[in-house]
């Protein structure tokens, strides 16, 4: 039960109140329907992403909402309902491959440019400091007419935002762990870690690498939203995946804008919701969860009168060499003092 | 002291104040009743967590939002003769009381100035917070204010910024500040701490100016039993939260009452407590003893931190020579930036020694790689000067007292190093149970003894202890010294006891260094350097420190002020 408290959002969530506990909530409710709605697509959805006819009855293109299609039906005839379902699977497909190629890659370059420094990391800095000036949809674009001439499938598309949102997104762990492991270098524990003589990977990765992982869920949750936009963004553009291959929203988007002039407004609205929603729970979890980590930030419920005990303080009373560590009558159960003024379990 | 049962500055009638943590809800002050006199100084004393801090805070209306205060302070000034009730005061009534009734002087006195503007400046905010003054009148008012804290030549330095004053000067400019308004009362939280010795004297003396010249009542926050010897009129001693005794300085010295306070009092090293264990150790050393081959010899040693793109670096050591026998223990004594912790950092290999000679254990450090030291790192221990950040906080004290083991290879892990662990941790006098804590979950003085476990887990030949109490309370240092000692005697090693306080030292070196400006002014045993000091430096040094008694401390003053004055003739000669 102690370790269940200790993980990383159920921790927060405990420590959370009033507003900043309702934030996190909301986000982590809209992101658990986003994870569950893409893990289980093949049995939420009514129908395939590319199912275009119903035995030998055709859907229709842009049919309103009606009982067999609760959101309606698009401009090429799909079910609306099941491409957003559907698209789910695509977008955290995004994300897994994103996350994974990214988060390594930047931590372990942000551990060694930070604790080491030198000439090395000058390099680091000075080539993150350059892909940041670089705009990441066009290396998106660039990235998915190298993997599939831009003519998506399913796994070129996924890889091709993957890929940008990487190269985008090493940096930025990057940044945030170099920076933490120069902070951490000065601290006294790596500096009593050194006089001990231990050796630098492991003082980088025992020492240092555990302490610098505060602010890892934030950027981490921002990696999540930028690849799903920046999927939707090719697709809307008309670098996504093609329908056959997979559900996008992003494409959906692209074939409902003539739709939305005349007025079918449901091929546009729900996947256009399905992007934002999606975006804003993993923004509010990553948001929360910023603020949780700062103790300045942090919101507490405000204190009754004068109510509380009195804090525990470090003063051994009534005499500093016969006490135990919490006072004179602060020896734990069952101790007492053996000949030599040692504390010993009886 | 006569007048203050009628005239009373401020009046803090029981006085509670609780803080929301992530721990849940904390009572900081429970009950808390006192008053200050008009020109009367009142020394509030307590260890760490004693809620010494938050009563004054109080005073000023500064508690943060996640507090809660009840009672009353009844705060009476040139603005409200009637007296105001600051805990249920509204903000803007507050903002008009700070500044003009009370004022505060803060314990870091360069975080306390704001670096991008003149000092001038930043006292004239004071005033137009408070009235209507012109830039020529503001600026008149303080350089006038400068002038009377003893800052030399004020019509050129009104408009210095921070970084050009000395630290003892930086404190008297917040001073200035403080007394611009011409405020009935000053809380002066922690004024000397982070101040050399010497420079202490100085604003003690200044300190005293305030309540003599200006009128102004002092509430003077501190843990030193020295400073509040030397300065105060009336004494509170306070105790988790709850006032414990209150007395008039002579008395409380002389006649303490409460047992917390005489634990407290009798906690207090004073110099020469140690000369007689000294002398003892020296007569049972074998004769052959001096001519064995030393742990750590110096000479001429060097140390020059690298400068900026052309500039000259700056010399931290110059010229230092000294040597540590087996089991003996060096003091070494000085101010800030005297360089006495380089000389444990070089020795240690943390810092890279550029001149000269500096033997560690038969191995030169001038020029010495990492990789060839890093087997001689088990022969020396070293103990870091603030127990809460040389711990890594995600592992357990037993995990960090076991590093050193598996690091040399005398354990694979943690777990298999464990009763070894447990035997340390018994030698330091912790509970074996306590391994399993986190360093958050023990206090101050707990996690320097863990600290002790782990320098001494490979039996090293050679202890650095860098400041090891100065971040203690003393009762809590006493205790870290006495075991100190203990371990020295029973493990035989010898140690660097590095620190600023000359009766620390006292209590357990066989010798002792001073250093001055990177260079060794005095040395010898402590009966030599503290009982009769031949170099000015360590008669000044000697002089400043304050004793924890009232009537003792009048005397020393004096002993001071015509050191000082005759050193003032000696440089005009």
């Amino acid at each position: 039960m102690k370790f269940v408290r200790r993980l990383p959002i159920i921790k927060q969530l405990r420590q959370s109140v009033g507003l900043q506990r309702g934030m996190l909530i909301a986000g982590l409710i809209i992101t658990g329907i986003f994870i569950v709605a893409a893990i289980f697509a093949p049995l939420l959805a009514p129908y395939g992403f590319a199912q275009l006819r119903d035995g030998n009855h055709l859907f229709g293109a842009q049919q309103p909402p009606s009982a067999a299609h609760p959101w309606g039906t698009t401009v090429g005839g799909f079910d609306v309902l099941s491409r957003v379902i559907w698209g789910s699977q695509t977008a955290l497909g995004v994300i897994v491959v994103a996350v994974i190629l990214s988060i390594f890659a930047g931590i372990f370059l942000g551990l060694v440019s930070g604790y080491l420094g030198g000439w090395l990391d000058r390099v680091l800095v000075v080539i993150c400091d350059a892909i940041y000036a670089f705009p990441s949809l066009l290396l998106a674009i660039v990235m998915s007419i190298v993997i599939s001439g831009g003519q998506s499938s399913l796994l070129g598309g996924i890889f091709a935002a993957a890929i940008s949102i990487t190269v985008v997104f090493i940096p930025q762990y990057f940044r945030v762990i170099r920076a933490e492991a120069v902070r951490i270098k000065a601290e006294a524990y790596v500096e009593s870690a050194k006089v001990i003589g231990a050796s630098s990977p492991r003082i980088m990765f025992r020492h240092v690498l555990r302490n610098s992982t505060r602010t890892l869920p934030l950027i981490f949750t921002l990696n999540c939203s930028e690849a799903i936009l920046t999927l939707a963004g090719l697709g809307f553009l008309g670098f996504g995946i093609e329908p056959t291959a997979a559900a996008e929203w992003g494409f959906d988007l692209n074939k409902a804008i003539s739709d939305v002039t005349s007025g079918i407004w449901w091929t546009a609205l729900y996947p256009g919701l399905a992007i934002v929603l999606t975006v804003l729970g993993m923004t509010l979890v990553g948001e929360s969860l910023n603020d949780l980590a700062d103790p300045r930030l942090r919101g507490r419920r405000a204190v009754a009168e004068t109510a509380g005990d009195v804090g525990d303080v470090s003063v051994v009373p009534g005499g500093a060499l016969t006490a135990g560590p919490g006072g004179l009558e602060g020896l734990e159960d069952g101790e007492s003092f053996d000949e030599h003024g040692i504390e010993v379990r009886s | 002291m006569s007048s203050a049962g009628t005239d009373k500055v401020v009046d803090i009638r029981r006085l509670g104040v609780s803080f929301a943590t992530d721990a849940g809800t904390v009572r900081a002050v429970d009950g808390v009743s006192l008053s200050v006199g008009r020109g009367e100084v009142v020394a509030i004393v307590g260890e760490s967590g004693s809620g010494k801090t938050v009563t004054a805070k109080t005073i000023l209306g500064l508690l943060p939002e996640t507090a809660r205060a009840s009672g009353t302070v009844v705060l009476r000034g040139s603005g409200n003769p009637d007296g105001v009730d600051v805990v249920t005061l509204g903000k803007k009534g507050m903002r008009a009381v700070r500044g003009r009734d009370v004022s505060m002087v803060f314990q870091e006195p360069s975080a306390a100035l704001n670096p991008v503007y003149p000092v001038g400046w930043q006292i004239a905010e004071g005033l137009r917070a408070h009235g209507k003054y012109s830039k020529k009148a503001a600026k008149a008012k303080a350089i006038d204010i400068l002038r009377r804290v003893g800052i030399p030549d004020p019509e050129t330095r009104v408009d210095y910024y921070p970084h050009q004053f000395s630290g003892g000067q930086k404190q008297r400019v917040i001073i200035a500040m403080a007394l611009v308004l011409d405020p009935g009362l000053i809380v002066a939280d922690e004024p000397t701490t982070a101040l050399d010795v010497t420079v202490q004297a100085e604003i003690l003396d200044l300190l005293r100016r305030c309540r003599d010249e200006f009128g102004a009542s002092i509430v003077l926050i501190t843990h030193n039993m020295g400073v509040v010897a030397d300065l105060a009129d009336r004494v509170v001693v306070m105790y988790q939260g709850k006032v414990v005794e209150e007395a008039s300085a002579t008395d409380l010295f002389a006649h303490p009452q409460n047992a917390y306070t005489k634990a407290l009092l009798a906690a207090v090293p004073h110099v020469g407590q140690g000369r007689a264990r000294t002398r003892q150790r020296a007569t049972q050393r074998a004769a052959e003893w001096a001519e064995q081959a030393p742990v750590v010899m110096a000479s001429d040693l060097r140390i020059q931190y690298p400068g900026r793109l052309g500039k000259q670096g700056f010399v931290a050591v110059d010229g230092v020579s000294f040597q540590i026998r087996q089991g003996e223990v060096l003091g070494l004594v000085g101010e800030s930036g005297s360089g006495k912790t380089t000389i444990g950092r070089a020795i240690a290999g943390l810092t890279r020694v550029t001149g000269g000679s500096l033997k560690v254990l038969g191995n030169e450090m001038n020029g010495v790689s990492e990789r060839r030291f890093r087997g001689v790192r088990g022969q020396i221990g070293f103990v870091f000067q603030d127990p809460g950040s040389s711990f890594n906080p995600l592992l357990t004290i037993a995990e960090c007292v076991a590093e050193p083991l598996i690091v040399h290879g005398r354990a694979g892990d943690a777990a298999a190093a464990r009763s070894r662990v447990n035997d340390l941790l018994e030698a330091v006098q912790l509970p074996k149970a306590y391994g399993d804590r986190f360093p958050h979950e023990l206090s101050g003085g707990q996690r320097q003894r863990a600290s002790l476990a782990r320098a001494l887990s490979l039996e090293p030949d050679l202890l650095i202890a860098d400041e090891p109490t100065s971040a203690l309370d003393v009762s809590v240092q006493a205790r870290v010294l006495e075991l100190f000692a203990q371990l020295q005697r029973e493990f035989g090693f010898a140690a660097l006891f590095i620190s600023h306080d000359l009766a620390v030292v006292d209590l357990l070196a066989d010798r002792i260094a001073v250093l001055y400006k990177g260079k060794l002014v005095e040395d010898g045993t402590g009966e030599e350097v503290l009982g009769a000091p031949k170099d000015p430096y360590t008669q000044r040094l000697l002089a400043s420190l304050p004793v924890p008694d009232p009537v003792e401390q009048a005397k020393r003053r004096e002993v001071l002020h015509a050191l000082a004055a005759s050193g003032a003739e000696g440089e005009s000669a």
